[in-house]
């Protein structure tokens, strides 16, 4: 038998689990119905063209598409590699109060307000990308058509470090836990075995962590692909498809930022509600993969 | 076998080789980790530097200004924290509830759900929260408003609240709760005269991380409160939040809005870091 005053309380705490999901559901069914004439005028060819004219009402999101994935790869690449070389130096190479007052001090870039990033990734980072490092680049990779052209200092080039930036925190804190997790007597047998601190961590510590490791990423991967203000003060909206990373692009979440108030046919918003559709769609299916890499570790330790 | 000879199966030059390589692998990751503190180091250096020559009492007191004209932030910062304070309200006590479904209820299939829901959601880009409430409230409402930012506000901190204080609610020992049983008191006064006291520094401690996400975030907020040049104290118009003047500023082609920009930079970090340090200290002396 219940009392009064718990039937109250479950009664609240369905409500709150219930409006978690409604809230879930709501961003399908609005950006859903939103999007709908869009996704009816255009279909498939909303994400194969590249022809963005609001003027004529001829929407093909591909510039955004394309240079989300440029941005978002880059960080990926870059800060996913720093970020995992930074967790290794925080489990293998120090350790104490150091090791914590640096991981502290990671973690705070995760705290600081992305129009802050944007701001300092214009005034600061792009002048000096525009003045040094891409004519640099320019004069010794200018063979690859990745480093040809003007630099302009915003553009792909910009945005992809300022994300590599943001995702740092991300990708270094969860790979450092999965490090630390993996089980002492793993690493102390490959160094009894004669192994280096190197071959232990590229042969045995690694490959332990492996999917974990990739969850991190995908998770710092999700972070890069719906990152909106910082992107949009550097990237330099211009929705062109370029091969190089010096030339200005565009995102699929700069594009809504800038935009959106300012779309005054009802096919313009409804493309616009469909590009917001896709990226939510992206980050959904980033978590999952993510979800899938970390129950693959659960199984792993299971076997062990 | 001599001495001698195990030494030469192993290979002297193999040895050094592998020793160099072990030398080359910690010089990469000690510069690697380096290069991540760098940016911290460098955007801390340079917001404080370029933003500390704007700050004056009339930053913090008076209205933004045309350039050329002194003015400041005042209506944005009271703009931002009348929404996120909104916004607390209405997050705080839903995503506690959750927190408390999904740590205290034994319905595990909807459990999993509610998990894999908040996770989504706090991976979800904030614009896309800007355009879902801009759908579900300031299109029926009929123009943009601080309370419908409040509202894209309360929706990002949501996960945040829920997954912290379901893991500070899984910390809180059992036997607690089966004392409180044991002296028969029922589930409703276990959960609020037992769980949420013994809890409340960590709860306290997942607020504050949300407030503090809540107060840096702009882009849920450019088609919701919209921004606003004067005084809002109407929560039904359009609402001025100081990450959106700092955006704004940023894009303008005047000196004197940079200045302002960095100034406001400076203001949301020096908030993000007290509160963050604010947290960890609560967080801490708990243990």
């Amino acid at each position: 038998m219940k009392r009064r005053s718990d039937r109250v309380l479950d009664g609240w705490l369905w409500f709150a689990a219930l409006l978690a999901l409604a809230l879930f559901m709501a961003f399908f069914i609005m950006l859903g119905t939103e999007s709908r004439a869009s996704v009816l005028r255009f279909g498939w060819r909303f994400v194969v063209t590249s022809v963005w004219d609001p003027v004529h009402s001829v929407f093909g999101a591909l510039p955004f598409l394309y240079g989300t994935a440029v941005t978002s790869l880059f960080a990926l690449v870059f800060g996913g590699l720093v970020g995992v070389c930074t967790a290794v130096f925080l489990v293998y190479f120090v350790r104490g109060w150091f090791r914590s007052w640096l991981g502290g001090a990671i973690e705070l870039l995760a705290a600081i307000p992305s129009v802050v990033y944007g701001l300092w990734g214009l005034f600061v980072l792009a002048p000096w990308l525009q003045h040094t490092l891409e004519p640099w680049l320019g004069r010794w990779l200018g063979f690859l058509p990745l480093f040809q052209g003007v630099p302009y200092g915003v553009g792909y080039l910009a945005a992809g470090l300022i994300l590599s930036v943001m995702i740092l925190p991300t990708v270094t804190a969860l790979s450092r836990d999965v490090l630390l997790a993996v089980p002492r007597d793993i690493h102390e047998g490959a160094l009894a075995l004669g192994a280096t601190t190197q071959e232990m961590i590229t042969h045995v510590a690694l490959p332990y962590a492996r999917s974990g490791i990739i969850s991190a990423l995908m998770l710092g991967l999700g972070r890069a692909v719906g990152e909106t203000i910082a992107v949009t003060m550097v990237i330099g909206n211009r929705p062109e498809i370029s091969a190089s990373l010096f030339a200005p692009g565009y995102t699929m979440a700069s594009v809504i930022a800038n935009e959106f108030t300012e779309a005054t046919t009802h096919v313009y918003l409804s493309a616009l509600y469909e590009v917001g559709l896709l990226l939510f769609l992206l980050t959904v299916a980033f978590y999952v993969v993510a979800r899938l890499f970390i129950r693959g570790i659960a199984k792993t330790e299971g076997n062990v | 076998m001599q001495p001698r000879d195990m030494m030469q199966t192993v290979h002297p030059g193999h040895l050094r080789w592998r020793k160099w390589k072990n030398r080359l692998f910690a010089g990469v990751i000690f510069g690697l980790a380096l290069l991540a503190v760098l940016p911290l180091l460098l955007i801390l250096a340079y917001v404080v530097f370029r933003g500390a020559p704007g700050v004056s009492l009339r930053f913090f007191t008076s209205l933004p200004a045309p350039t050329g004209i002194p003015g400041g932030m005042a209506n944005a910062i009271v703009g931002s924290i009348v929404m996120v304070l909104m916004a607390t309200a209405m997050s705080a006590p839903v995503g506690v509830t959750i927190g408390l479904f999904l740590a205290e209820t034994h319905h595990a299939r909807w459990q999993n759900m509610v998990r894999f829901v908040c996770d989504v959601l706090s991976g979800t880009p904030t614009i896309v929260i800007g355009l879902l409430v801009y759908a579900m409230v300031v299109a029926p409402s009929g123009g943009f408003s601080g309370f419908s930012g409040s509202v894209a506000l309360a929706i990002l901190m949501l996960p945040t609240i829920a997954r912290s204080s379901e893991q500070v609610f899984r910390l809180v020992p059992v036997t607690l709760r089966e004392a409180g049983h044991a002296l028969g008191g029922t589930r409703t006064q276990v959960w609020l005269r037992i769980l949420l006291p013994t809890a409340r520094a960590g709860v306290i401690t997942g607020l504050l991380l949300a407030v503090s996400r809540a107060l840096g975030e702009t882009a849920p907020l450019m088609f919701t409160a919209f921004g606003n040049q004067f005084w809002s104290n109407n929560v039904t118009q359009p609402t001025a939040a100081l990450p959106l003047q700092v955006f704004t500023y940023a894009l303008s082609p005047y000196d004197d809005w940079h200045q302002s920009a960095w100034t406001g930079a400076l203001t949301l970090v020096a908030i993000a870091l007290i509160i963050n340090l604010f947290a960890r200290w609560v967080s801490r002396t708990r243990r």
